[in-house]
């Protein structure tokens, strides 16, 4: 996705004013907030382990090119092979690279992030190899020509009259007068038509949640299967990781796995999760022939060095973005970018440039919630100001903002004329307010006050009253 | 193929300051080499500190909480009619696709001469399989199953509907007593007896689902729409 699909406000406007995306929108709202809330509540240890989980991904990150040094040698010495990625072109040759040795024709695809951060499905298609998507979700979306708009909820912006419509449009092969207008018709179809794709395929990708280290494994985590199906029908299993993956054993990701489920679903453990090491064994009867994982940076590395460090240790649970009241108005697809919410506010620009992304810091009111969530206690609030400052210092901020700060800080730094200033501002406000306190219209306010009344100041300020009460105690 | 290799690991040691101080890069790597020979438990949840009747029931109130089905049997001679009674109260035919297990072959099936036997990896049209399971994780109901020769992967996500037999001497607490036993039959022959994992192992709970259409709850989404337990009660 490149910057020109990213008029953030403009996306924004649009998906307030679309009342099938409120009525999607509803569902994040009323489902993932109250599940997460008891699933933590049925768990004593959960603050203790939320902890713990972070521990583990700082210990990692400050060793990352040991641990990845380890677990590269470990996924060959099982019989895997490794490829070192710096950026999406190198991960999409590498990916194709496979597929053409193994004579793909069609390669089936679990949910994975790092596959929409390279685009792998529309070059795999460029190069005449057919992608299909078995996560529910994604199947649905890239049915539409779309991208997820949540990262473990792909669809989540539509409602099931809109599946119901698009499966009647894709499946000829059903009868025209078939009922589908419940959820377990459409699972049901799509299980069906997905089965065949699943037996046909040469090649399957899935992302991963983790790596370990110590072993050489990948670990995936579903809830439907299809990561399953993808990785031991077809001869050949690629798994793509960004670097960050990587954890020391399989206790550190039992430790992570319990914040994991319980922070994105509120379930108590995902249906499946599947810990995969190297190709099949001389003795086994299934499972793929070949194993390999390319491992993408793609400006991970650059971060250890600096404040951003800590947005590696998101496992990608999608919690800040449940709970992102933002979020819940506008949608995934408004950010423009892989990443929505408050994650792809600070991984965005951290991948892509600030000068890319500059709006999408923007799209916060600091409510905190976010990071009050995140099972792997990431400040996103911090960041997001981090990535605030550097827009401003890299004069990427837009020319009206500039100059509201500039004039904001240049009466900041004389605090004798700000005290008169706001003062006398406090006055004439509260004179406008009249006997309502209140002000339906304000000059170079407008942004607040075609929508709502702004609160006429009660009279003095602050600062003002503040001075008045310690003069009066001492 | 590994063309970006340098690259990569080169800029994430300029990140983390390598090179610079030996002693600092000396003790990177024996932290590293520690941390993995230590295999250092984080904190373990409480609820499956209990004893071993105590942690095959909450086994059960999990597994049955994320809609699996459990019976019970006295003993391994109990499986095969356990088998038919779930085929024939849930009206599926009586055929099963059996993993190529020696415990489970050695069962006596002579006993359902109705039910049709076959073992092997599963094909695309078997409609009910069976599979051992190598351990159950109290803590959350959750089954482990490690595969191998006797245990083929594609038997746990093809059927429609998976049973799979466990035995309550393989019940344990947290996911870590799990790896604990994994490891030491590993170590003890597993896989040729050199420690590494198997291909796959598979941490399965309840039956397969998707929350993907409005957020609705929906079972059967690709791997079996049923998981049944079949839980041996003899502790030898």
């Amino acid at each position: 996705m490149s910057a020109a699909d990213r008029s953030f406000s403009e996306n924004a406007r649009a998906a307030v004013a679309d009342p099938q995306l409120r009525r999607a929108m509803h569902h994040v709202k009323e489902g993932f907030i109250g599940k997460r809330a008891k699933a933590a509540a049925r768990l004593p240890e959960f603050e203790v382990l939320r902890d713990a989980a972070r521990d583990i991904k700082d210990h990692t990150l400050a060793h990352l090119d040991l641990y990845l040094e380890r677990y590269e040698a470990q996924v060959i010495e099982r019989g895997g092979q490794v490829h070192w990625c710096a950026g999406p072109a190198e991960a999409r040759a590498a990916i194709l690279d496979i597929c053409r040795q193994a004579g793909a024709r069609t390669v089936t695809k679990g949910k994975s992030m790092i596959g929409e951060e390279i685009d792998i499905n529309a070059h795999l298609e460029a190069a005449g190899i057919t992608p299909v998507e078995t996560d529910l979700g994604e199947y649905i979306v890239q049915m539409r020509h779309e991208r997820p708009s949540h990262i473990i909820a792909p669809a989540v912006h539509l409602t099931k009259d809109v599946i119901e419509a698009d499966f009647r449009a894709q499946h000829r092969q059903f009868p025209a007068d078939r009922s589908l207008s419940e959820v377990p018709e459409l699972v049901d179809e799509a299980r069906q038509v997905l089965r065949q794709r699943f037996l046909d395929a040469d090649v399957g990708i899935t992302g991963a949640n983790f790596l370990v280290a110590e072993t050489g494994s990948s670990i995936i985590v579903t809830n439907e299967g299809n990561g399953d199906l993808t990785q031991i029908l077809p001869r050949v299993h690629i798994v793509i990781a960004s670097l960050e993956k990587v954890v020391p054993t399989l206790e550190d990701a039992a430790t992570i796995l319990r914040v994991l489920a319980r922070s994105a679903t509120g379930q108590e453990f995902s249906t499946y999760t599947t810990v995969s090491t190297g190709p099949k064994r001389p003795d086994d009867v299934d499972g793929p022939e070949v194993y390999h994982v390319v491992l993408l940076d793609n400006g991970r590395s650059d971060l250890l060095d600096g404040p951003f460090r800590e947005i590696l240790r998101c496992i990608r649970c999608g919690a800040c973005i449940n709970h992102c009241p933002v979020y819940h108005t506008i949608g995934g697809h408004a950010y423009g970018s892989v990443y929505p919410g408050p994650i792809g506010a600070v991984l965005t620009p951290a991948l892509e440039g600030i000068e890319a992304a500059a709006d999408l810091p923007e799209a916060s009111s600091f409510c905190g919630r976010c990071e009050a969530v995140c099972p792997m206690r990431i400040p996103l609030p911090k960041l997001l100001r981090h990535w605030r400052e550097r827009a401003y210092d890299q004069r990427v901020t837009p020319g009206r903002l500039r100059a509201g700060i500039g004039l904001w800080a240049f009466f900041a730094r004389r605090p004798a004329l700000y005290g008169f200033v706001t003062g006398l501002a406090a006055r004439l406000l509260r004179a406008l307010g009249g006997r309502g306190g209140r002000l339906a219209r304000l000059p170079l306010a407008g942004g607040w006050t075609r929508f709502r009344d702004l609160p006429a100041p009660e009279g003095r300020t602050f600062r003002s009253q503040w001075a008045a009460k310690k003069g009066a105690r001492s | 193929m590994s063309g970006d290799r340098e690259r990569v690991l080169g800029s994430l040691r300029r990140g983390l300051g390598r090179g610079q101080d030996a002693t600092a890069d000396t003790a990177a790597r024996t932290a590293v080499a520690q941390r993995i020979d230590r295999r250092q438990r984080g904190p373990i949840p409480a609820r499956s500190d209990l004893n071993p009747a105590a942690q095959v029931e909450l086994f059960e109130t999990m597994a049955r909480e994320q809609a699996a089905t459990v019976v019970h049997v006295a003993d391994p001679d109990g499986v095969p009619a356990a088998v038919a009674d779930y085929l024939k109260a849930a009206n599926l035919p009586p055929r099963v696709r059996v993993a190529p297990d020696p415990a489970l072959g050695a069962l006596p099936w002579d006993g359902q001469p109705l039910l049709e036997i076959s073992t092997g990896r599963a094909a695309a049209e078997d409609l009910v399989s069976l599979t051992g399971a190598f351990a159950g994780i109290a803590e959350t109901g959750t089954l482990m199953l490690r595969s191998g020769a006797e245990h083929p992967t594609t038997l746990n996500f093809l059927p429609d509907v998976h049973i799979v037999v466990l035995r309550a001497a393989d019940v344990v607490g947290p996911y870590e007593d799990a790896l604990d036993r994994l490891r030491s039959h590993e170590s003890n022959g597993g896989n040729g007896g050199n420690g590494a994992m198997p291909r796959t192992v598979n941490f399965v709970t309840g039956p397969s689902r998707t929350a993907d259409i409005e957020q609705t709850i929906q079972l059967g989404a690709h791997g079996p729409r049923r998981l049944h337990i079949i839980l041996i009660d003899e502790t030898d």
